[in-house]
This record gives structure tokens, C-alpha cells and sequence, in this order.
């Protein structure tokens, strides 16, 4: 089929972009789909770990006053799960299909920072790892995620688990600011001539809200965790009333970023729905442009809303109205989306594959977490439920349901895609029916146990309160989700060989990705496609074009590593863009900010200026020019 | 009649054990909430349930091919009404309704008949009656029927007072005098519980409120007004073990101020923030390892056994 020059072009770029398997690669590599895979491999191990604490929990809360589990522990539990769900799963593993997919869906052959993305995997993982030491010796973080003071000030909670909490996440959130700046450049800047912003894929648009939610509301959480910092080791006083300072501002100040952070994990999950949805639906999206319109205004409005966290705390009632109003108003975009997708899917002609099974199942639960979410506008209704096990239900519903959910859509959707190999379907529609069936079973009764009074964060409770039968519901849910779960490992270990070969199109989809090989090479696309639709893999003639270009060796650059660099608006090109290769560096600045974060958790502050000294030395090593360059 | 239908609805979905429960209102506010409820969630059941038909009917509709795609547009009418037009109207809606019941949990301003102090401890509720001399622990008595103001405080982390059958939560935060109204339309023991995370035994921070009759509410508060009487051996052991240096009861030498006010702690139903019974037999076990019935909690074992340790529970269960 390809002619010798088509051939000599791909060999050309194979050998400029190959990077040669082994240790030295695997320490090295800047390439975005190993980054990616990596980033979805690790948080779906924490993952793993968060869900094995949410049955260990679930087992204690079987029925009342058991004793599987004491106070000290459950405390630590609940703690870690919340913060690995949000921090080390959710939120990575998001990247990690961002990793993958943005560069191949807007038909670029990297990041726009291919060094710095290795760099943030690398700070990723060793803050995870972090915070999960904390629990090997026994210092786990053990007043919630969002850890208020004054409990977790020096007076109430003496030992390090604070200090894991506060220098754990800001260590995290060098990696994720890192990150969220990578993909808005790469988004802005790295898009196939043609993809105006009006073609941007609705995944990539998804990133691109989070991403920017992200840069905007990180701060907030830095600063809430230096304050306390500097008041459990130095005595500062920014919370702790006695001296002056207040205990809401941290609330303020978590919550300020908690709630765009709840954005900031539903967005690209919503992506990722509204990629899913044309394609099962054989059509191309609804209202597009409104599609993309309420992402981007779901994140703006998403910084208004957060007192809604604080309506029992005593707020004046002008204050809360203006939260409440907020947060019905953020209802509409999220209506827009549910209904464009519906009425994609109405107008469509549906297939039913495990990929849209799971999308189907998450507009059913998200709308549950959507309505009960509206509930908590209602601030008298809020002050009532607020803090029990009807919250928990509620943010179950639309965090597990409105992410989760897409998550496994995504790995049935895309693992074709990555591994050039398709899942087995009938295992993966057995594990999503236990998937759904779990999750309400588990998830539902939570309402009703919240209505009946019972509190969140509690080891315990008492028989005759009426709690017993529904707790007991939740924890044979949660055991049924986990055979899931479980389902779904099984059938990737198996299919990772043994599955059908996918090709490079299985679902007839319509985005970039699916126009180059399954998984894709080193260098993505031989000829930078180019696009004249936001549906690009549905415009035949387009691919074509790209195959014949490729012959005419237009648009391969394959004198280095190179990809386009375009305008931001239009997506016309402006330059050539020259790409970094593998470097040690990343990963050497990534370790030496472990160090630096363990000396200053152990309270060794001359040698973490030191080790300060050493960072800023690996930053330069970083910009060293390399041979031959 | 609504009451009825609301009770059976609450009771099929209960089943059993209602002390704590949000679905039995027995105050204006808390059946301001209720109603409040019962509106949200038909609404929701409707919202719900469209979307849920509409996904069936995907599910159900002739099937497609993953080999055809269909280009055309179309449909953005349907989801920016059904998305965006319909969910405005009903929000603002929604919007004045709760804008109209903000009245109901709002919180009391200036002083009412009666005024209550309950500041939140770790973990429990010391109770101050502020227009009495009467300081208690973990048990409110109010009268029936009758509005009483609560002040929330908090002495070291953030509680959170709530009373889901009579009203709103309200936080317990360090500088802060929050209040609310605690009025109970019937006779009755109503449950309440911490609902904000405080540490290692949030889960047994609880505490009652018994809304009686003016006029035994009169009687019990006179006795509660009254010292401690006189208790012989026990008495002794109290201060000499070292409960004492915790613990007060007026009338006596005891005056601690760490833990609870024992001076009428036999009158109480619960003990140690209604963790267990008030018996004889559990008494003596907190005393004997109130680590072992409360992990975590501020008491430590003293190491009272034998006599001694009977003598000391008498002298309390003689506390009434």
C-alpha cells in the first residue's frame, strides 16, 4: 500500500523517536503515552488501596457497636480514603487518560513539556508514596480529609499525622500545577493545523477546565497548609482563637479549593462521557459548542459555591443566600450536558458496548448526586443533613458516580486503544451490572441512614436507632462493587495478551486518536493530520488526504523531534515545534524533592536547606544544554 | 390527617428505632424542614425519574451499527430547554421557597424564658442553665412546648450540637457564640449527637434532650438547684482516689472542673455522653476501665476495686 518514500519516512521517524527499552529508558522517558500509562497505573493502584480501607471500614460498620476495628484506626482510614480517592486516584488517574490522549486527539506528537510531564509523574508518585508511608509508621493522617482545625493543630493531634497531611499535599501539588500549566499549553498551542477552538475535542476541553480550575485553586490549599504548618512547628497563630487567629479560615480557605476541586474531578470525567456518547450513539454530539460553553462556565461558576460546605457554622443569612443562589445556578450547565447527551443519544442510533454501559449507568446515578446536590441549596435543609451519611451519599453519587463511573467507561473505552488489544465484552458487562448494582446498593441506603440521624466519622453506633438494617445493606453493596472492580482487573490482565486484536478503529470513532494505529507509534501520526471538523476520524476523505501527504512527505517532520506548533484560535501553524527527549533530570529533581520534603516532615531544617540548595542544582543540571543540540 | 400520612411513610421506612431520626419533626422547625424534604424529594423522584426512562429508552431503541455514522445535527433545542429553560424557572423557584423558609432555623437573637449554655467538650456536653444555678451534663431537660435558647459553645475543638428531631445543627466553633431554638411540641426523649468530627470518640458523643411537662420540668430543676447530700464512705473515696480533682459536686469539697458535674448524676439515663446505660452494673465498669468502655476518652482507672469501688458507686447512685 505505502509507496518506498512512505516507508522511508516512517522508518526515519521510528528511528528518531524510538527510545530503546530498558532500565536506562524506563528512569528517562519523556514519551506522553508511557507517562500516561504510568499515571493510570499507579492510581489505580491507590485506588486499589483506598478501596481496600473502604471495606475495612464497611466491615466495622456492619452492624452496631462491632469491634473489627477500633476509633484510632477507623479515624485513619476514613482520612486515607478520602484523600487517596481525591488526591492519588481520581485526579491522576484523570491525567493519566489526559497524558494518553490529549497529544493523540489533537494531533500532536508530545506534551508541549515533555520533560516537565515526566517530572510531575515522578513528584506524583513519590508524594503518594509519602503520605502512604505515613501509615507504615502509624502516623497516618487521622482527621479527615478536610482536616479542620482546631483538632488537627499541635494541642489536638500531637503526632506527625498532620505533618504527613500538610507536606504530603504540597508536595502533590508541585505535580499537579506542573501538570494542569503542561496541558493548557499543550491544548493552546500543539493542535493540528485546522483544529480551531471550535473542533477541540470535548475530552480535551474537559482537561482543559480542569486544568485551569486547578492552577486557580491549588493556592488556596498551599496556603491553608503552610499556615498550619508554620503553627504546629514555629507556633504561628493564622487558626488557633486563643491568639488571634480563627478557626473558619480554614475552612474558607480548604473549601476554596475543595469545591473547584470537586470540578476539577467532574469535568474531565464529563469529558470523557460526551467522547463516549457520539460514538455508541453513531452521531456526532449535541449543541457542541454549548457542550464545551458549560465546562468551561461549570469551572467558573464552580469558585462561587463553596460556603454551601459551611451553612451550620453560623454564617450570616445574606452570606448564605448568596451561596445557595450559587450553587443552583451551577445546576444549568451540568443540565445542558446531561440533556445534550441524552438527546445525542435519543436522536442516535445507539450500540450498547461495555464503554456506553457504564455512561448510560452514570448519567442514572449523577443526576441522583445532581438532585440531592440542589438539596443542599436549601440551607435549612443543608443545616439538617449536613455532616451525616446522607453527605456522604450525596458526594458518592456524584465523586464515584460522576467520575468513577467514566473512569471504567474510559478503560473500556480507550484500552484498545492503548494496548492494541480489545477486553473481553461479556466479562465486562457481567462486571459493570455488579459495578452498578454495588454501587447503589452500597451508596443508596446512605441516604436514608443520614435522614435517620446518623453522623459521619463515626467507628460506631448504637443498636435501636434504626441504622442497623441499612448499614448492613451498605456493606454487602460495597463487597458486591469490589467483585466488580475486581471483574474489571481480571478481564485487563487477561485481554493485556489474550483479547481479540482491536485494530485501529474498533468502535468507529471519531476523534484523532482512533486515525493512527492501536496502541500508536512512538511518533503518533507519520503526517500531522489535518482537520476540518470536531469529529476528524468521521471526515474519510480528511484521513485519506493524511496518508497521501505522508507519500508527498508533508507535514512529517521527521528531521527531529519535532511537532506542530500552532495558533491558539485558529490552529493554523506557526511553527515547527522542537520536542526534548528522554532526561534523567525529571526524575533526579523529583527525588531530590522527596528528600527535601522527608527532612522537613522529620524537622531537619539545616539539612533542608541543603537539600534546597540540591534542588535548585538538579533545576539547573535540567537546562543544561545537551550534547549535540 | 398529613401528620399521619407522614408517620406511616417515616415508620415504613424506619421500621424501628426513631429517637434521632429528621423524618419525626416535633418542633416548628424542624417540621419547616421536613416539609422542605418531602418537597425536594418529589421533585427529585420526577427529575430522576425522567432521565432514568430516557436512558432506558436508549437502551430499547433499534440499534445502530458501529460501520454507520449519521452526520447530521439537530437536537440542541431539546437539551438547552430540557437542560437549561425548565431547570431555571424551577430553581428560582426553589430559590424563593428556601428564601421564604430561612426564618424557620434562623438563629434566636436576645435572650428567651429560658437560656441554655451547652458547651461541647471532648468528649461531651456540659450543659449550663444560665437563668438557674444548674450545671449538668449530657441530659437537657426543657419544658414542653416551649422555646428554649441554646447557645453552642466549645472549649477545644469544633462540635457540632444537634438535635435532629427538634432542630438544625449548629457548629461549635472556638470564639464563636452560636445559637439555637430547642422546642419540643411533645413529651418525649430526643437524641441528639455530635455531627461534627472531633476526634477519637466522635461516635459516642451523644447526649438527650427530655422535653417533660412545666411542671415536673419545675420539680426536676429545683433538685438539680439543690447541693449533693451527704454520702458517708463514698465520699470519702471520691476524694481520695482522686475523682475529685475532675469532677465537682457541689455540696462537697469536690470541685473539679475537668470532667462532668456529678452532683445529680443518678438522676441521668446515660453515662459518659449516652455511650452506655446509667446502671449500677456499667457504672462500675467506666469506673473500673473507662478506657475499655470509651478508648480514647479523658478518664483514666484509678484502680478502685473490692469495697472501695462499691462504696464510691453507692455514694454516686445515691446522687438523685
Amino acid at each position: 500500500m505505502a509507496t518506498t518514500v512512505g516507508r522511508e519516512e516512517v522508518e526515519r521517524l521510528e528511528e528518531t523517536w524510538h527510545e530503546a527499552p530498558g532500565l536506562k529508558t524506563f528512569l528517562t522517558t519523556v514519551d506522553h503515552k508511557k507517562i500516561g500509562t504510568r499515571y493510570l497505573v499507579t492510581s489505580f493502584a491507590f485506588f486499589l488501596a483506598a478501596g481496600v480501607e473502604a471495606l475495612a471500614m464497611r466491615t466495622q460498620l456492619a452492624r452496631p457497636e462491632a469491634g473489627a476495628i477500633g476509633p484510632d484506626l477507623y479515624n485513619k482510614l476514613f482520612s486515607m480514603h478520602g484523600i487517596t480517592m481525591i488526591f492519588l486516584f481520581v485526579t491522576p488517574m484523570l491525567n493519566g487518560f489526559g497524558n494518553y490522549l490529549v497529544p493523540l486527539q489533537i494531533g500532536s506528537r508530545d506534551m508541549a513539556f515533555p520533560r516537565l510531564n515526566a517530572f510531575s509523574y515522578w513528584v506524583f508518585l513519590g508524594s503518594g508514596l509519602f503520605l502512604y508511608s505515613s501509615l507504615l509508621v502509624g502516623y497516618a493522617p487521622n482527621d479527615g480529609w478536610f482536616n479542620y482545625t482546631p483538632l488537627s493543630e499541635k494541642a489536638y493531634t500531637e503526632g506527625l499525622n498532620i505533618d504527613y497531611y500538610n507536606l504530603g499535599l504540597l508536595f502533590l501539588t508541585i505535580s499537579s500545577t506542573a501538570g494542569a500549566i503542561n496541558f493548557i499549553v499543550t491544548i493552546f498551542k500543539l493542535r493540528a493545523p485546522g483544529m480551531s477552538l471550535n473542533r477541540i475535542p470535548l475530552f480535551c476541553w474537559g482537561i482543559l477546565a480542569q486544568s485551569f480550575s486547578l492552577v486557580l485553586a491549588l493556592p488556596a490549599l498551599s496556603a491553608a497548609n503552610i499556615f498550619l504548618e508554620l503553627e504546629r512547628r514555629f507556633g504561628f497563630h493564622f487558626f488557633d482563637r486563643p491568639r488571634g487567629g480563627d478557626p473558619l479560615l480554614w475552612q474558607h480557605l480548604f473549601w476554596i479549593f475543595a469545591h473547584p476541586d470537586v470540578y476539577i474531578i467532574f469535568l474531565p470525567a464529563v469529558g470523557i462521557v460526551s467522547a463516549i456518547v457520539p460514538v455508541f450513539s453513531r452521531r456526532p454530539i449535541v449543541g457542541y459548542p454549548w457542550m464545551a460553553l458549560a465546562t468551561m462556565t461549570t469551572a467558573f461558576i464552580g469558585f462561587g459555591v463553596w460556603v454551601h460546605h459551611m451553612f451550620a457554622t453560623g454564617l450570616p443569612q445574606i452570606t448564605m443566600t448568596f451561596y445557595a443562589a450559587a450553587s443552583l445556578i451551577i445546576v444549568i450547565p451540568s443540565g445542558v450536558q446531561v440533556f445534550g447527551w441524552l438527546g445525542t443519544m435519543l436522536t442516535g442510533r445507539p450500540v450498547i458496548r461495555s464503554p456506553f454501559l457504564y455512561v448510560l449507568g452514570f448519567i442514572v446515578v449523577f443526576v441522583v448526586g445532581g438532585v440531592t446536590g440542589v438539596m443542599f441549596a436549601a440551607i435549612p435543609f443543608d443545616q439538617q443533613v449536613t455532616d451525616t451519611f446522607f453527605v456522604v451519599a450525596h458526594f458518592h453519587y456524584v465523586l464515584f458516580g460522576g467520575a468513577v463511573f467514566p473512569i471504567f467507561a474510559a478503560i473500556h473505552f480507550w484500552f484498545p486503544k492503548v494496548t492494541g488489544r480489545m477486553l473481553d465484552e461479556r466479562l465486562a458487562q457481567v462486571s459493570f451490572w455488579f459495578f452498578f448494582v454495588g454501587f447503589n446498593l452500597t451508596f443508596f441506603p446512605m441516604h436514608v441512614l443520614g435522614l435517620y440521624g446518623m453522623p459521619r466519622r463515626v467507628y460506631t453506633y448504637q443498636p435501636g436507632l434504626g441504622w442497623d438494617f441499612y448499614n448492613l445493606l451498605a456493606t454487602i453493596g460495597a463487597f458486591t462493587l469490589a467483585v466488580g472492580i475486581l471483574g474489571t482487573i481480571v478481564n485487563v490482565f487477561r485481554s493485556r495478551t489474550r483479547g481479540a486484536i482491536a485494530g485501529d478503529d474498533p468502535w468507529g470513532a471519531n476523534t484523532l486518536e482512533w486515525s493512527t494505529s492501536s496502541p500508536p507509534p512512538d511518533f503518533n501520526f507519520a503526517s500531522i493530520p489535518v482537520v476540518r471538523s470536531a469529529d476528524p476520524n468521521w471526515d474519510f476523505e480528511d484521513r485519506v488526504e493524511d496518508g497521501l501527504r505522508l507519500e508527498r512527505r508533508e507535514l512529517t517532520l521527521s528531521e527531529g523531534h519535532e511537532t506542530i506548533g500552532s495558533s491558539w484560535l485558529d490552529g493554523d501553524i506557526e511553527e515547527v515545534h522542537e520536542s526534548p527527549s528522554e532526561s534523567p533530570w525529571p526524575l533526579v529533581l523529583a527525588a531530590c524533592l522527596a528528600v527535601l520534603f522527608a527532612l522537613l516532615l522529620t524537622g531537619h531544617w539545616a539539612m533542608a536547606a541543603i537539600a534546597c540548595g540540591v534542588c535548585l542544582l538538579a533545576w539547573g543540571g535540567w537546562h543544561l544544554k545537551e550534547p549535540g543540540e | 390527617m398529613r401528620r399521619v400520612g407522614l408517620l406511616a411513610g417515616a415508620v415504613v421506612l424506619a421500621g424501628c428505632g426513631e429517637e434521632q431520626s429528621t423524618l419525626l419533626p416535633e418542633s416548628d422547625a424542624t417540621h419547616s424542614i421536613d416539609a422542605m424534604w418531602w418537597v425536594l424529594l418529589i421533585g427529585s423522584t420526577i427529575v430522576v425519574a425522567v432521565v432514568t426512562l430516557l436512558v432506558l429508552a436508549t437502551l430499547l431503541r433499534r440499534r445502530g451499527s458501529l460501520d454507520e455514522v449519521e452526520r447530521g445535527g439537530g437536537g440542541t433545542t431539546f437539551a438547552l430547554v430540557s437542560g437549561a429553560a425548565i431547570p431555571a424557572v424551577v430553581l428560582v423557584a426553589l430559590f424563593a421557597y428556601v428564601l421564604s423558609s430561612l426564618d424557620a432555623t434562623a438563629q434566636p437573637k436576645g435572650r428567651r424564658d429560658l437560656n441554655i449554655e451547652v458547651i461541647g467538650k471532648q468528649w461531651w456536653w456540659e450543659v449550663r442553665y444560665l437563668d438557674h444555678d444548674i450545671v449538668t451534663a449530657n441530659e437537657i431537660h426543657i419544658p414542653v412546648g416551649v422555646p428554649v435558647r441554646v447557645v453552642a459553645r466549645t472549649a477545644d475543638v469544633i462540635h457540632s450540637f444537634w438535635v435532629p428531631r427538634l432542630n438544625r445543627k449548629i457548629d461549635m466553633i472556638p470564639g464563636r457564640r452560636n445559637a439555637i431554638l430547642l422546642q419540643a411540641d411533645r413529651k418525649g426523649a430526643y437524641r441528639g449527637q455530635c455531627a461534627e468530627f472531633c476526634g477519637l470518640q466522635h461516635a459516642n458523643m451523644a447526649f438527650y434532650v427530655i422535653a417533660e411537662p412545666a411542671q415536673r420540668w419545675q420539680r426536676w430543676a429545683a433538685r438539680e438547684r439543690r447541693p449533693a447530700a451527704a454520702g458517708g464512705r463514698g465520699e470519702g473515696v471520691f476524694a481520695s482516689a482522686g475523682c475529685s480533682g475532675c469532677h465537682r459536686i457541689r455540696g462537697t469539697a469536690a470541685d473539679g472542673r475537668v470532667g462532668p458535674d456529678l452532683t445529680h448524676v443518678a438522676s441521668r439515663r446515660t453515662l459518659a455522653a449516652a455511650t452506655i446505660a446509667n446502671d449500677r452494673r456499667r457504672l462500675a465498669e467506666f469506673i473500673r476501665d473507662p478506657q475499655h468502655v470509651k478508648p480514647g476518652n479523658k478518664m483514666p482507672a484509678l484502680g478502685l476495686q473490692g469495697r472501695r469501688l462499691d462504696a464510691l458507686v453507692d455514694y454516686l447512685e445515691s446522687l438523685r
